[in-house]
C-alpha cells in the first residue's frame, strides 16, 4: 500500500518543522489513523516506515506504545470512557454500565454491528468536569446517564 | 479569604479570548512589544524571572530563571536550541493548563516568544496531549493569525527576532508529561524517560540544549516582563510566589479551574470557593495537587496550600490539582484505580517500576474485591519502599509509591478491614474488566 497522495503532501511540510524527519513519526500516525479506517493497520505501519526510511518494526514499536494508536479496527464510532479517579468519584461506573448497556458492548469491545467500540481510559483532563466521555474525538463532560442518551442518540 | 488581583483567568472570559483581535485589545503582546522594542536584553529578562522567583506549575516546582540560565551561552556552545512546553495534562486531577489554551492561547505564545528571545532559541515545541484536539487546534489557529500579524517567524515586529512556533501532538502516554520522556517522544520514539545527567539544558531535544516548560509557567512570563519580578515577588508566601491555577475535583459543589493567590488554605478553597463539600459530607481525604502527592486526611485541610507547608505535612503541592474524597469514599477503590493508572502508565524500561506497580495494581484490586491476603499491607509498604525513592531513571515510580506509603499509613485500619471482612465495607459499585495495554 502507498500512502495517499494528500498525506505524502502533507508529511512533506510536516517534516520540515524538526530538524529530523524522524519527529514526525506520531503526528503522522494520528493523520494515519484519522483517515485510513481509524487504526494503524500492518499496511499503514510499512508504508510508513517507508516514508521515514525506518524498519516497519520501529514504528510497530512507536505505534504498540502510544494508548491512542489502535492497533486492530474499531467500530464506526470509538467511545472512550474515563475511568481514572476523578470521574469515577462523580460516577464513572454508572457512565461506564450505562455506555455499554446503551451500545450494546462491553468494555475494550465492539458491537456486533460494529457501530459501537466502547475503551475506557485513563485521566484525559477533564477533573473538574467529572464524569466525561470522548466521542470520535470530542468531549462531553458534566454528563449524567440522560445526557449520555441524548449524545448515543445523535450519532448516526 | 482577603481580596486578591487575579491575572491569569481574566482574559479566558472576554467573547472570542482566543483571537488575536481580543488579546491584543488586553494588552496581549505590549510585554513582546517592550523586549523587542525597548529593548530589553535577555540577560535583563532572565534576571527578571530570578528575581520573580517563579516557580514551575507543572509539578515539580523548580525555580523557571534559574532553569533558563542553565541554557549555555551560544557564544561559546553554538548549536541550535529549543523551547518544549510541556501542555501533555495528563496527572490525574490536572485540567488547568487546558484553560489557558483553549481560551487564551495567544498568552501561551506571547510567553514562549520572549522565553525564545531571552534563551535565543530556535524554535518552539508546544507538546499537547494528543487527546486535547481543542487545544491543539486553538492554538494551531492562534499561532497562524500570529504569524499572519509579523508576530511569530521571521523578524518578529521588524526586528532581527526570529522565531518558530510549532504544534506537536502526542498519544496518551502519561509518561511522556516526563521532560526526557516527552523529549524522545518528540524525537518520534516510544516515551522512554533518559538518565540525567546529561539535563536537558546540554543534552536535550535531538542532543541539543533545551529548555521544558509547563504551559502555565511559559503563561506567567508576559506579566513578569511588563509588571516586573518583584510585582510576583510580592504575592504568596515566601517560597511560593504569583498566582497559581487551582484545579478542584472529586466530591465538592462546585469543581472546577479556579485563580488563587499562594497562601490560601486548602480549607478556604474547599469551602470558600468550591462551595464545600457535596451532599453535606465531610472531607475524608484529598490529594493536594494530582495522584502522584501523598493523601492527607480531611483534618489537615486547615494546611496552606503551598510548596512548604505541604511538604511539612508530608505531602506536596504537585500541579494543584486538589482531588477531595466523601466520607463515604472507599480508600481501597481509590488506591485500586490510582495503582491500575501508574500500572498502564508505566514504561517499562526500570524493573522496580515494571513490577512494583503491577503488583500495587494487583494488591489494591484484591483488598478492593474482598480477596486481601493478611500479609497485603506490609507487602504494599515493603514493595513501595523498594520502588522509591529515587531508585529508578525517571520519578513514575516514586509517583506510585508516594500515594501508597502514605494510603499504608493513613488508612491502614481502613484497608487491614477489608482484609479481615474479606469484603470492602464502603465498596462502590464496580463493573469487572481486565484492563488493556
Amino acid at each position: 500500500m502507498a500512502l495517499p497522495a494528500k498525506l505524502v503532501q502533507e508529511f512533506d511540510e510536516l517534516v520540515t518543522h524538526y530538524p529530523q524527519r524522524r519527529a514526525a513519526l506520531i503526528p503522522a500516525l494520528h493523520r494515519c489513523q484519522e483517515e485510513l479506517g481509524g487504526w494503524i493497520s500492518p499496511e499503514t505501519m510499512e508504508a510508513l516506515a517507508e516514508y521515514f526510511a525506518i524498519e516497519p518494526v520501529e514504528v510497530y514499536g512507536v505505534a504498540s506504545f502510544y494508548p491512542m494508536f489502535r492497533l486492530t479496527p474499531p467500530g464506526k464510532h470509538v467511545i472512550s470512557v474515563c475511568h481514572n479517579i476523578s470521574c469515577e468519584l462523580r460516577g464513572a461506573t454508572q457512565i461506564m454500565e450505562h455506555v455499554c448497556k446503551k451500545t450494546g458492548t462491553k468494555p475494550y469491545g465492539t458491537s456486533a454491528d460494529g457501530k459501537f467500540t466502547v475503551w475506557p481510559v485513563e485521566c484525559q483532563g477533564a477533573c473538574a468536569n467529572a464524569p466525561m466521555i470522548d466521542v470520535d474525538g470530542v468531549y462531553h463532560e458534566d454528563l449524567t446517564t440522560e445526557k449520555v442518551d441524548s449524545i448515543l442518540g445523535g450519532l448516526a | 479569604m482577603k481580596p486578591f488581583e487575579k491575572y491569569l483567568l481574566n482574559r479566558t472570559t472576554l467573547p472570542n479570548s482566543h483571537t488575536l483581535a481580543v488579546y491584543q485589545a488586553n494588552g496581549g503582546y505590549k510585554a513582546l512589544e517592550k523586549v523587542l522594542k525597548k529593548p530589553m536584553t535577555p540577560a535583563e529578562i532572565i534576571a527578571e524571572m530570578k528575581a520573580s522567583n517563579l516557580r514551575g506549575r507543572g509539578g515539580a516546582g523548580f525555580p523557571c530563571g534559574m532553569k533558563w540560565s542553565f541554557m549555555p551561552d551560544p557564544a561559546k556552545d553554538p548549536r541550535p536550541r529549543y523551547l518544549a512546553v510541556n501542555a501533555d495534562e495528563s496527572e490525574p486531577g490536572t485540567c488547568k493548563d487546558r484553560v489557558l489554551m483553549e481560551k487564551d492561547p495567544h498568552g501561551l505564545i506571547e510567553g514562549c516568544l520572549i522565553a525564545a528571545y531571552a534563551m535565543k532559541l530556535q524554535a518552539v515545541y508546544i507538546y499537547v496531549r494528543g487527546e486535547y484536539r481543542k487545544s491543539y487546534d486553538t492554538l494551531l489557529a492562534a499561532i497562524a493569525e500570529a504569524r499572519k500579524a509579523g508576530l511569530v517567524g521571521k523578524r518578529v515586529m521588524g526586528t532581527d527576532f526570529s522565531c518558530e512556533v510549532w504544534m506537536h501532538k502526542g498519544a496518551g502516554a502519561y509518561i511522556c508529561g516526563e521532560e526526557t520522556g516527552l523529549m524522545e517522544s518528540l524525537e518520534g520514539k516510544r516515551g522512554h524517560p533518559r538518565p540525567k545527567p546529561p539535563f536537558p539544558a546540554g543534552f536535550g531535544l535531538w542532543g541539543q540544549p533545551t529548555t521544558v516548560n509547563n504551559v502555565e509557567t511559559i503563561f506567567n512570563v508576559p506579566f513578569i516582563v511588563e509588571r516586573g519580578g518583584a510585582w510576583l515577588a510580592s504575592i504568596g508566601t515566601q517560597n511560593s510566589k504569583g498566582n497559581f491555577l487551582c484545579g478542584i475535583s472529586g466530591h465538592v459543589n462546585k469543581p472546577g479551574v479556579y485563580e488563587l493567590p499562594f497562601g490560601v488554605t486548602a480549607r478556604e478553597i474547599v469551602d470558600e470557593v468550591a462551595g464545600g463539600i457535596w451532599k453535606g459530607r465531610k472531607c475524608k481525604a484529598w490529594f493536594p495537587g494530582g495522584s502522584s502527592c501523598a493523601l492527607l486526611r480531611g483534618e489537615d485541610l486547615d494546611v496552606v496550600l503551598d510548596h512548604d507547608s505541604l511538604r511539612a505535612k508530608g505531602s506536596s503541592l504537585g500541579t494543584a490539582a486538589m482531588i477531595v474524597m466523601d466520607d463515604t469514599t472507599s480508600i481501597a477503590r481509590v488506591m485500586e484505580i490510582i495503582a491500575r493508572f501508574y500500572d498502564h502508565e508505566s514504561c517499562g524500561q526500570c524493573s522496580q517500576c515494571r513490577e512494583g506497580t503491577q503488583w500495587l495494581a494487583q494488591i489494591f484490586h484484591r483488598i478492593a474485591t474482598g480477596h486481601g491476603k493478611p500479609d497485603d499491607v506490609a507487602t504494599l509498604e515493603s514493595l513501595a519502599k523498594g520502588m522509591a525513592p529515587a531508585k529508578t531513571i525517571c520519578a513514575l515510580a516514586d509517583a506510585a509509591a508516594i500515594p501508597t506509603l502514605s494510603a499504608v499509613r493513613i488508612f491502614k485500619s481502613e484497608l487491614e478491614e477489608c482484609i479481615r471482612q474479606a469484603k470492602d465495607p464502603l465498596a462502590p459499585p464496580r463493573i469487572e474488566y481486565a484492563g488493556a495495554h
